[in-house]
This record gives C-alpha cells, sequence and structure tokens, in this order.
C-alpha cells in the first residue's frame, strides 16, 4: 500500500560472510542508524487498543512485553535464523534456557527422547534429571550406530538430539543418516550446533529439523555474555498425528492450532508464544547487540582458530605426554570422512587429549599453563583450558564420563585466535612442569 | 520445483504488494482460527480492501461475502485462494472473466492448469506463497519476531 521502493530486492543468494555483517537488520528507520540499536525497554506503547489485541492474538506482528519479543533481540534472532538456513529463531537467555524450550515445546509427561550418549555434561544433567521430573523417557545412544538410534525408537518417543562435534569426545554426528532415520519414524531432529556454529557446519542443510546453540560460545566469541538460540527449519511435519502439543487446538492460547495457522511458522509461534511466555529466560538486548557484534566476525574467527586448533593438535599427537588427542580434523581421525563430508571448512577449535600422568597429571599441566586460560567456558578469542573430570562433568559417574568421552587426565582445549607458536610454548612449559612432578 | 520458482518471483511478489488495493479472498473462513481469517484481518489492518468469496456466509470480517467471483460489483486487484488445488482451474477462469490483476494462490494451492489459464488471460500468477507472510516480510514486522525474512539491505526506508 505504500509507493513502489526505488530500489525492489531482487532474489539475490549472499554469501555467509555478508549475511553475518546484514541479516535480519535494516538501517532504523526513525534514526538512521548503521549498528543495531539497543532497545533497552521492558515494554512498547501501543498505537490504539484494537492493535494490542491484534498483537495479543498473534493475528499482526507487533511488540508486547520484551519476555517475548524485543527489536535488538530481533535482529540477532533473525541473523541466526539466515546463517543456520531455518524459517526463524527464538532467542534465550542461555543454551541450557534455549534446549530446554526446544523440547518442553514439543514434548509431554509420558513422551520419550532419544539422545546421543556424548554430549556436553549440562546436557546430560539437564535430560536426565530435567526430563524425569516432567515424566519423559529417555534413552541414551551411541551416536556413531545408525542402529542403536533406530532400535531406541518406542511409540511415543518424540525426539533425537545430538551435537554436531561432541563435548568434549569431538565425535562428529553421520547428520543425513540420523536425520533420516528420525524421518522414517515421523520425528524430528533437533542438533546442539554450538561447537561447528554455522560457519562450518548447517546441520538443516543435512536434514536437522531444529538447531540450538549456547550463543556465549563462538557466536559472542568474546566470553562477554550468556545466551542461547533455537532455531527451525520449518519443514517438519509436526501435523503427522504424534505430536498434538503442537497442532492440536491449545488451552493456553484460546484453541489456537499453531500448526494448522502459521504453518512453517507454526513451532516457532508455539516457542515464543507459550515457552518463552511462560517459562520466562528472556535475552536480555544488550547481549543480543553483544552476540550480534561477535557474529560479525564469526567466519574470520572460525579460520583462524580451525587453523590454530589443527597446529596444537598435530603438537599434541606428536608429544610423548599427550595421548587420545580427540581433534577429529585430524588425517588419522576416525571421523574423517564426516569431517570431510560435513565439516569440510574445519572441525571446529575445541578438542580435548589425555595428559600422561592421569588425573595428576592433568592438574600439574593446568596449573602451570600461563597464557591458556583455566575456565568454564569455549569458544573465545581467547584461549581456554579444563580438566572436565573435575569440572563440566563433575556430577557424572564413570561410566557415564567414559561413554561422554572423558577419562580421569582428559584435558580439554578451546583453541583461540593468538599467535599459535606462544599456545604452543606454553604447552611445552606446563608438559616440562608434569614431567618434573612425575619424576 | 524449478516450476514453482516462476511463480516466486521477489520483484514479482513485490509490485503485486505495492500496486494492489482491493483483494478477493476465495475460501475465506468466518473461524477466526483459521490461516485465511488471518491472512483477510491482516491485509484489511494493512489497508487493503478485502472482499470474502465464500457462498456459505454473508458477511466476514465486517465486509459482505459474495458466493463467487463474477458476483463482485467492483475491480479486483489481486484474487487470493484458500481453495483446494482442483478448485484452481475454474477459479482462474472466474479471474480473468472479471479482469483481476493477479491470482495469488496460497501454500499448498498448486496447479499447473489453473496457473496457464491465468496466465494466458493477462494475469500476474503468485503460487505456493502466503499473502501475509510476504506483506510482512517485504513490508511489515515479519523481522520483530525473529523469522527470517531473507533480506539483505542497507536501504533505510519508512517507518513500519
Amino acid at each position: 500500500m505504500t509507493d513502489i521502493p526505488s530500489r525492489g530486492e531482487e532474489d539475490r543468494v549472499f554469501g555467509f560472510e555478508t549475511r553475518q555483517l546484514h541479516a535480519g537488520q535494516r538501517p532504523d528507520p526513525n534514526t538512521g542508524a548503521r549498528a543495531v540499536p539497543i532497545f533497552q525497554t521492558t515494554s512498547y506503547v501501543f498505537e490504539d487498543p484494537e492493535s494490542a489485541a491484534a498483537y495479543f492474538n498473534l493475528q499482526e506482528y507487533g511488540n508486547t512485553y520484551s519476555r517475548i519479543m524485543n527489536p535488538t533481540v530481533a535482529v540477532f534472532e533473525e541473523r541466526m535464523a539466515n546463517l543456520e538456513g531455518g524459517c526463524g529463531a527464538v532467542a534465550f537467555a542461555s543454551g541450557i534456557a534455549a534446549q530446554a524450550a526446544a523440547l518442553f515445546t514439543l514434548l509431554q509427561p509420558g513422551d520419550h527422547v532419544v539422545a546421543s550418549s556424548a554430549l556436553y555434561g549440562g546436557t546430560v544433567n539437564q535430560l536426565k534429571h530435567l526430563l524425569r521430573k516432567m515424566s519423559v523417557e529417555l534413552t541414551w545412544v551411541d551416536p556413531d550406530s545408525p542402529d542403536a538410534w533406530s532400535s531406541a525408537v518406542q511409540a511415543n518417543t518424540k525426539a533425537f538430539f545430538a551435537e554436531t562435534i561432541g563435548n568434549p569426545a569431538g565425535n562428529v554426528l553421520d547428520l543425513e543418516t540420523v536425520a533420516a532415520i528420525a524421518h522414517e519414524h515421523e520425528l524430528p531432529l533437533v542438533v546442539d550446533n554450538t561447537f561447528a556454529t554455522p560457519y562450518l557446519c548447517r546441520p538443516i542443510e543435512w536434514g536437522a529439523d531444529i538447531v540450538v546453540h549456547s550463543a556465549t560460545k563462538f557466536i559472542g566469541g568474546h566470553g562477554t555474555s550468556i545466551g542461547g538460540v533455537v532455531v527451525e527449519a520449518g519443514t517438519f511435519d509436526w501435523s503427522n498425528g504424534r505430536f498434538p502439543v503442537v497442532a492440536e487446538p491449545s488451552p493456553a492460547y484460546h484453541g489456537l492450532r499453531f500448526h494448522e495457522t502459521f504453518g512453517t511458522y507454526g513451532y516457532l509461534m508455539k516457542l515464543r508464544a507459550e515457552t518463552l511466555r511462560d517459562l520466562g529466560g528472556a535475552l536480555a538486548p544488550l547481549n543480543a547487540f553483544l552476540f550480534l557484534q561477535g557474529l560479525e566476525t564469526l567466519s574470520l574467527r572460525m579460520e583462524r582458530q580451525v587453523q590454530n586448533a589443527g597446529t596444537v593438535a598435530r603438537f599434541l599427537s606428536a608429544h610423548e605426554l599427550a595421548s587420545n588427542v580427540t581433534y577429529p580434523g585430524l588425517p588419522t581421525s576416525a571421523y574423517r570422512p564426516l569431517v570431510e563430508k560435513y565439516l569440510p571448512l574445519g572441525a571446529g577449535a575445541v578438542f580435548s587429549f589425555d595428559c600422561a600422568g592421569g588425573r595428576d597429571g592433568g592438574q600439574e599441566l593446568i596449573k602451570n599453563l600461563t597464557l591458556w586460560s583455566h575456565l568454564a567456558n569455549v569458544g573465545d578469542a581467547k584461549s581456554l583450558v579444563i580438566h572436565p573430570a573435575s569440572t563440566t562433568h563433575r556430577q557424572l559417574g564413570d561410566a557415564e564420563l567414559e561413554a561422554a568421552g572423558v577419562r580421569p587426565g582428559t584435558v580439554r582445549l578451546s583453541v583461540g585466535t593468538e599467535a599459535v607458536e606462544d599456545l604452543i610454548w606454553d604447552l611445552e612449559k606446563a608438559f616440562t612442569a608434569v614431567q618434573k612432578a612425575a619424576a | 520445483m524449478s516450476d514453482l520458482a516462476r511463480y516466486q518471483e521477489p520483484l514479482t511478489v513485490q509490485r503485486v504488494l505495492h500496486t494492489a488495493r482491493t483483494i478477493a479472498i476465495v475460501g475465506l473462513s468466518s473461524n477466526e482460527l483459521r490461516a485465511s481469517y488471518f491472512v483477510g484481518y491482516y491485509l484489511k489492518r494493512h489497508g487493503y480492501r478485502v472482499i470474502p468469496v465464500n457462498p456459505r456466509e454473508s458477511e466476514i470480517l465486517d465486509e459482505r461475502s459474495y458466493p463467487s467471483l463474477s458476483e463482485v460489483p467492483v475491480a479486483v486487484d489481486v484474487v487470493n485462494v484458500f481453495r483446494a488445488p482442483d478448485a484452481l482451474p475454474g477459479i482462474a477462469r472466474d479471474a480473468v472473466a472479471i479482469g483481476a490483476g493477479a491470482l495469488w494462490c496460497q501454500f499448498g494451492v498448486v496447479n499447473a492448469e489453473g496457473a496457464r489459464i491465468a496466465e494466458d488471460g493477462g494475469l500476474t500468477v503468485v503460487m505456493d506463497r502466503c499473502l501475509k507472510i510476504e506483506h510482512a516480510r517485504y513490508l511489515g514486522r515479519m523481522h520483530w519476531l525473529g523469522f527470517n525474512t531473507q533480506r539483505i539491505t542497507s536501504v533505510r526506508t519508512g517507518l513500519q
């Protein structure tokens, strides 16, 4: 109804590096601001009562309250959806909140989830304990075994859950195969793509239906903010009979059938208008802004971090005090064919190795590092190190530790963008100390 | 799917959205939870004149409903279809007969014969696309809810 724009938009497929800067944002119509404005506001003045009703009824896209949507957060959401090749996204206050909400939206008591046994310790806790509290059953499977995925499916199964690159074991998921098995059983595949980022791998292109991220890691890239995001492909048939919670009239939204009414956007509408509304856990606008700053350089950081990770992994492979270097990018890795297929630009920058001397050896190594930061995070531009058995995976029993690829001497590295010779210098120095301590 | 892509050209979609004034919605439901009602409500809100075409109703969205396109007494810019695909050839013939400017078929309303009839009659055809979503993508606020509009632009435009 407005005038024909002086410059219509053609159907161009823009490159990743262009989209990581521009997707989701158009210059602010009020001010012309080029950077994304930080809309630090809880709520939004309605034009009139009818508009307010239309927004709450979801008949019109409108801002109501920042627990449910915020213009700064929306730019981050759209940019993530664009980079992952999804139809949309909803952001959360943490990766764990995003993951819980993604599952919560499609589950009800009595349901069942099949999950990879090689997952981040925080995810293991969430699946094992939180889902049980919701009366949802869980089966762990070896992510490398197609038969294991297939035979774990029950009549009440509602989703498959896995990581693109497992934390910290470095296992690479055969996305296309596992997605095909999920779809054979009319189930969605939910993939945590935190370690790969959309620059290295886009699971939706291989059949994943829902992608979750801890944005805290490579997306933010500078260790400043906690956040997460859920992206949906928009192609899953939620009306296939297995998902009454998504397809049937919703008592929590005056009888709306989310999938029928919104089609492609039905799951995400429900995720936002019900799950985010009711569980809370909204991403703060300032954190969304910081993630957007991070995304602008995602490809540049990933290229560098992948290169540095390869160099450090090769150094460790040749070192007599290191074993079991799990970097899937190594030519000797069992995951090499999957890396070539799914991660052609690199196998990420997080991996682990076992330090000689078991638990004491691992701790001694960390104690003597002066450039690598000892902390519980990954994906920072700075290089990070941690001892999973005493920190991130502390709650797990021995068998679960083993299944997650963690042994007493396992040390996890997140390789940053520093001069790689400095990173190796620091490791050399610490290995010398380990050797002295053992002698 | 390359056949369908012909009917989903972004420049064509934008031209239809910008030039249309009157939109006849064939198969508009009076049930306010149905997708067609959401679309009709939205288009009306954004200033389009919406004309319901539904033989089972006399009034929808406070607008008189007509039993068929041929009974609509005013000029129609866009015929927006929410019917089963096999109804499309008949609707396309009616759309040509009333001199409509465009035939816009919603998600899943795909019928090659219907498209050919409309094109031969001089109509612009958009198929397997939602009028509300495309409006919200290019002119509206779809990006406020984190949906992927696919837009990449550094052009400053008017208020939304």
